[in-house]
């Protein structure tokens, strides 16, 4: 396959980028897109040009590391798929592809398409955990939880924190992430002691990082390669509202 | 040197208990005063971290992904196992321990392993506490499945990821100590050096990876989580960044290497595609459980799968192995596939696989129990390979996968190197030549929630401690060094790429010193990678500057720490002239191609020692004595 | 009640923008069923109209109330957009919005035309400003039989002036395409949505969404298109 390759080049955080055209020939079908950036990279260093700067680390979709704009859309736009499972299969000969950083005020470009996501560490950091030391836990089994809870908790933990939500969103809204962890802990028991006090906690940092807001438009939902679902953030809004009656600050 | 394992006196059962009783300890106000530096923050790091800092030590954590939450125990798919016997089938505290030795082998030490079947059962507590959401039946409590080189249930599962909430429980844990200030986390900052006075682990040299400046930390310990080396073989199971940097410099700094030629190679990955292949995908050994592999019986059969009748199938694993079957450990599964690959019977391009085939479980439980259980692995399959699993089988092959080597430590968790500790998959300790499934999230989370922090205390109550500061001219000199090293790398402007050098040693490890070593294959990977070592030196190019993001600087650190490496699992390869576990030398085998272990001559773990560059390391041997098992022949016939 | 994070916080504010909604959505609807009276004939009209305008003490905490309501669903929405447009300060060169609706995208847009077509409503029949009507009458001077403002006939006269007809259609046709994507989203918005209800609320704000649409224009096609009441003003069809 032969494509043309628009990217995204970025100094470091304080000088401004622009979108660079790069011709590649010679990919296969059986790669994946970032094994398609790996061969441009070393034809790149081969001609003594800096490679192109992008994040990736497990390559098998579960890192959360990778974190592509492909072709205007966060990890490329296949169902369920991180942009390192993206293979090149669903590409044509001849195409032009676009390939750019996830963009958001939160998240500022680091150089070319690697961004800081650190703000999404913040909003864990700010609550969503549950408060137990090491040691002095009571017996897993003394707590039975309905499968049916679990389930939908393990549905909200799948989240891989990429920010291909963000990326997505018109509004750069962090809503589904928050919603996912909100979610997985306040549908557990042992999450019950502290999930006023946690939602809005991570609400408050969410705000405070400069993330836009949620108008419903789904489209977080349909570019998450884990599938979470958009009632997640119903439920968040809901355990939000449930603290602001209950004054929780 | 002298290697003390430092194992505790008494019966086996007890010596952990007495152990923990017997260290001193630090009392809670003097514990703020001690600065503990964590390097890694996978299931082991994580777990430490938070721990220590929930006990009151001042902790710096460093990982080199820009969150630690994106360490690669995240992708372990599995399950974590546990002696909790809740299936009623016979398990306890003490199979969990045999399994475990006998899985490794019977190279691993005892009472660690012993301690590790102990502790199992709070990790499983601790999680759940943490709010992991395991799988659990229709009446609340939790679900098991078996595993690999197991014939109990003890494996506890969330979905096909498992690591990842493990990882996320600890991420959490650890969240929660970084918001309250008890925990200081550096991420996208390298470790580069290990900076050691008067004989001690003081410090660590780092590199921000988003700057490119270098930074000296001091601490009273330091504590390395960095996980395996399995990328020396560049085509692994393993995270493209995971490299053996940490324990490789702190090897030339006094930590010694233990058993690097133990490399655990998974069956069950989805098979090479072609020369531009980055990594490869482990599909979960899970599905051993429910899928049976098997090859044509005749040789160059190339029918599809759908048209070789059953009389024309040979399910070799159920064959040779009946009554484990499908579930026999990994390396015997492992160099199984390859025989019968070699022999010529093995599927899809290139003849390198073997078919996993659903198509009885599909029959037996449904198309929907199976999607339930193995939904996602499925997904999966088919995004890499296009093909649908539920309608043909899956091709798998193996692929390295683990790393039993690492730093030698004793029971404690320390190095040779006083005052540094190595915990999880970078340690050597628990699971000897191979690895059963499902242990190592239970070994990292074992060292870093319930082993190290009490430890970590005894090292500081027993230890007199001066204290560290980053005046010291070590500090100046191991931060000049790392400097030289990035200015040396920047500075040849070679013909070749980093990743060039990195496959060529990979292709080395692979062939030379993959599932079949022979002292001929080791030899000649021995005389070839100090040769390309040589050349990478001399002729890699490593493009733009130290003072910015530089992902290309930091993948040639890495593998210039490989080149040196790989020599290292050759030489150890070459000296162990038995086969055990992952370690499989040809000349050592039974007439029926079962590894030929040596108990008389390399009962020991064999830890090498730095002696300089370009300097023939020493090999220090600690004798493995059995008091409570036998060793027998592992046999999963 | 935290009063401080409802006005302070991002879902806070997205709950003051569902509740305000909500409200003007029942207000909406309870507006046109009162309008719909118009198709029982003057009497009945006249009569609404007498009876609303008859209580000034409901009259105008109502009216004042609805002033606080707008003004908030305004005010949330200004920050919101901002806020929204500052969360992406660097635009992508390509961004495919792929499930996002249109109506989702433009809820700004659509709501300042209809909060300008308000205005224009009010200027129109409530506060009835003779420039506005395009009608060359005074509406305040129109009387029934009974002394009644004859509401029935403003009305008539009112949409028998096609540019009139057209804005109301126009500003009707951007209230659906609010509503469509507003009646939905508020439910979200106050987490009244799950798994076993959204199917029955996008039901249900479909079809309201439909009946408001289809209930408001009835009127000025009723009479721009059929006729209806021109008899009781004395002018042809």
């Amino acid at each position: 396959m032969n494509l043309t390759l628009k990217v995204w080049r970025q100094q470091d955080a304080q000088q401004p980028g622009r979108m660079v055209d790069y011709p590649v020939a010679g990919i296969i079908p059986d790669m994946s897109f970032l094994e398609m950036l790996d061969v441009v990279n070393e034809g790149l260093i081969a001609k003594g040009e800096e490679p192109i700067a992008f994040d990736s680390d497990c390559r098998e979709g579960i890192c959360g590391t990778c974190s592509l704009v492909i072709n205007g859309r966060a990890h490329g736009g296949q169902k369920g798929t991180t942009a390192c499972q993206l293979h090149m299969r669903h590409f044509q000969d001849g195409d032009t592809i676009t390939v750019e950083p996830w963009r958001a005020r939160a998240f500022p470009v680091l150089r070319d398409l690697v961004t800081d996501r650190g703000a999404f560490d913040r909003i864990i950091q700010a609550g969503g955990f549950v408060s137990v030391n090491t040691g002095g836990t009571p017996d897993a089994n003394a707590l039975p939880i309905a499968k049916v809870d679990s389930d939908l908790a393990m549905d909200a933990a799948a989240c891989i924190g990429c920010g291909a939500c963000v990326a997505a969103c018109k509004n750069a809204s962090a809503m589904l992430f928050v919603a996912a962890k909100v979610s997985h802990l306040s549908l557990l028991p042992q999450g019950q002691v502290e999930r006023e006090r946690r939602v809005s906690a991570m609400v408050a940092q969410m705000d405070a990082e400069g993330f836009g807001n949620c108008t419903v438009t789904g489209s977080c939902e349909a570019a998450c390669p884990k599938e979470i679902s958009l009632n997640f953030i119903a439920r968040l809004n809901r355990e939000y509202g449930v603290a602001l009656l209950k004054g929780v600050n | 040197m002298n290697l003390d394992s430092k194992i505790p006196a008494g019966p086996l059962a007890a010596k952990w208990d007495k152990h923990k009783f017997d260290m001193k300890l630090v009392n809670p106000a003097n514990k703020r005063k001690f600065d503990v530096i964590v390097v890694g923050s996978g299931l082991a790091g994580a777990s430490a971290a938070a721990t220590m800092a929930e006990l009151g030590y001042r902790v710096k954590c460093f990982c080199f992904q820009d969150s630690p939450r994106r360490a690669h125990s995240i992708a372990a798919q599995g399950g974590i196992n546990a002696a909790k016997s809740y299936q009623n089938d016979g398990d306890s505290v003490y199979r969990l321990f045999y399994d475990t030795i006998k899985g490794g082998d019977f190279r691993a030490r005892e009472a660690n392993v012993y301690r590790l079947a102990q502790v199992s059962v709070n990790i499983i507590d601790q999680c759940v506490a943490q709010g992991v959401p395991f799988a659990r039946e229709y009446g609340g409590l939790l679900s098991n499945r078996s595993f690999g080189g197991a014939q109990v249930s003890r494996t506890f599962y969330a979905r096909g990821q498992t690591g990842q909430q493990l990882l996320l429980g600890a991420y959490q844990a650890l969240s929660r100590q970084i918001g309250h200030g008890a925990v200081k986390m550096f991420p996208r900052t390298e470790m580069v050096d290990v900076v050691v006075i008067d004989g001690l682990a003081k410090g660590i040299v780092a590199r921000d990876l988003v700057t490119g400046e270098l930074s000296t930390h001091a601490a009273d310990a330091v504590v390395l989580a960095t996980g395996g080396y399995g990328n020396v073989f560049f085509l692994s199971t393993n995270a493209k960044g995971c490299n053996v940097t940490a324990t490789w410099r702190a090897y030339k700094k006094g930590a010694v290497f233990a058993n690097p030629c133990y490399t655990q190679i998974h069956p069950t990955c989805i098979p090479v595609s072609g020369d531009h292949q980055s990594k490869l995908t482990l599909m979960s050994e899970s599905l051993r459980n429910d899928g049976r592999v098997w090859v044509p019986k005749q040789k160059g059969d190339k029918r599809s799968s759908d048209q070789v009748p059953e009389a024309d199938r040979d399910y070799f694993l159920e064959r040779k192995y009946p009554s484990f079957g499908n579930l026999a450990p990994r390396d015997i599964s492992s160099r199984a596939a390859k025989e019968v690959c070699d022999e010529g019977r093995g599927v899809g391009p290139g003849g390198l696989g073997v078919y996993l085939d659903f198509a009885d479980a599909i029959k037996r439980l449904g198309e929907d129990t199976v999607r339930e259980r193995y939904g996602n692995l499925f997904d999966m399959y088919e995004k890499i390979t296009g093909e649908n699993a539920y309608r043909a089988p899956m091709r798998i092959y193996p692929a390295v996968h683990y790393t039993m080597g690492g730093s030698w430590v004793d029971y404690n968790l320390m190095s040779s190197l006083p005052g540094m500790f190595v915990i999880g998959e970078a340690n050597f300790s628990d699971h000897g030549a191979n690895r059963l499934g499902a242990s190592a999230l239970m070994q990292g989370l074992a060292d870093g929630y319930f082993i190290l922090p009490y430890t970590i205390g005894n090292y500081f109550a027993s230890t007199k401690q001066s204290k560290p500061n980053v005046n010291h001219p070590e500090f100046k000199k191991a931060l000049e060094s790392a400097q030289a090293m990035t200015k040396k790398l920047l500075s040849i402007q070679g013909k070749r790429t980093v990743t060039s050098f990195h496959r060529e040693l990979g292709k080395v490890m692979w062939e030379k010193c993959g599932m079949a070593r022979t002292a001929q294959s080791l030899q000649e990977a021995l005389k070839r990678i100090p040769e390309l070592r040589e050349e990478f030196w001399q002729n890699v190019k490593v493009t733009g500057e130290n003072n910015s993001l530089n992902q290309d600087l930091e993948a040639a650190g890495r593998v210039a720490d490989f080149l040196e490496f790989g020599e290292l699992l050759c030489r150890d390869a070459l000296m162990r002239e038995e086969s055990c576990g992952g370690h499989f030398r040809v000349e050592h085998q039974h007439p029926d191609g079962e590894a030929k272990r040596d108990d008389d001559n390399f009962a020991f773990v064999g830890a090498w020692e730095y002696q300089g560059p370009d300097k023939t390391p020493l090999l220090n041997k600690e004798p493995l004595v059995y008091d409570e098992v036998h060793m027998s022949t592992r046999s999963y016939k | 009640m935290n009063i401080n994070k409802l006005f302070k916080s991002s879902v806070g504010r997205k709950f003051i923008m569902a509740i305000t909604g909500m409200a003007m959505f029942l207000f909406v609807v309870a507006h046109m069923v009162g309008n719909l009276q118009i198709f029982l004939g003057a009497e009945e009209i006249n009569r609404y109209g007498a009876f609303l305008q008859g209580n000034v003490e409901l009259l105008w905490p109502a009216r004042i109330g609805l002033l606080v309501i707008i003004s908030l669903h305004i005010w949330s929405a200004v920050r919101l957009t901002a806020e929204n447009r500052a969360a992406r300060p660097q635009p992508y060169a390509r961004h495919e919005l792929v499930v996002a609706s249109y109506a989702s995208r433009t809820m700004m847009m659509s709501g300042l035309i209809i909060f300008a077509f308000i205005i224009f409503h009010l200027l129109h029949y409530t506060v009835q400003v003779q420039a506005v009507n395009f009608t060359g009458q005074d509406f305040k001077g129109l009387e029934d039989a009974q002394h009644r403002h004859d509401v029935f006939k403003m009305i008539i006269l009112g949409f028998r002036n096609p540019v009139v007809s057209l804005f109301y259609i126009v500003a009707m046709s951007l209230l659906f395409l609010h509503l469509s994507h507003g009646v939905g989203a508020m439910f979200q918005s106050l987490g009244w949505r799950n798994p076993a209800y959204a199917p029955l609320i996008a039901r249900f704000a479909v079809a309201a969404t439909w009946l408001v649409f289809l209930g408001y224009i009835s009127i000025p096609i009723a009479v721009l298109l059929f006729g209806y009441g021109s008899q009781y003003v004395g002018l042809s069809k």
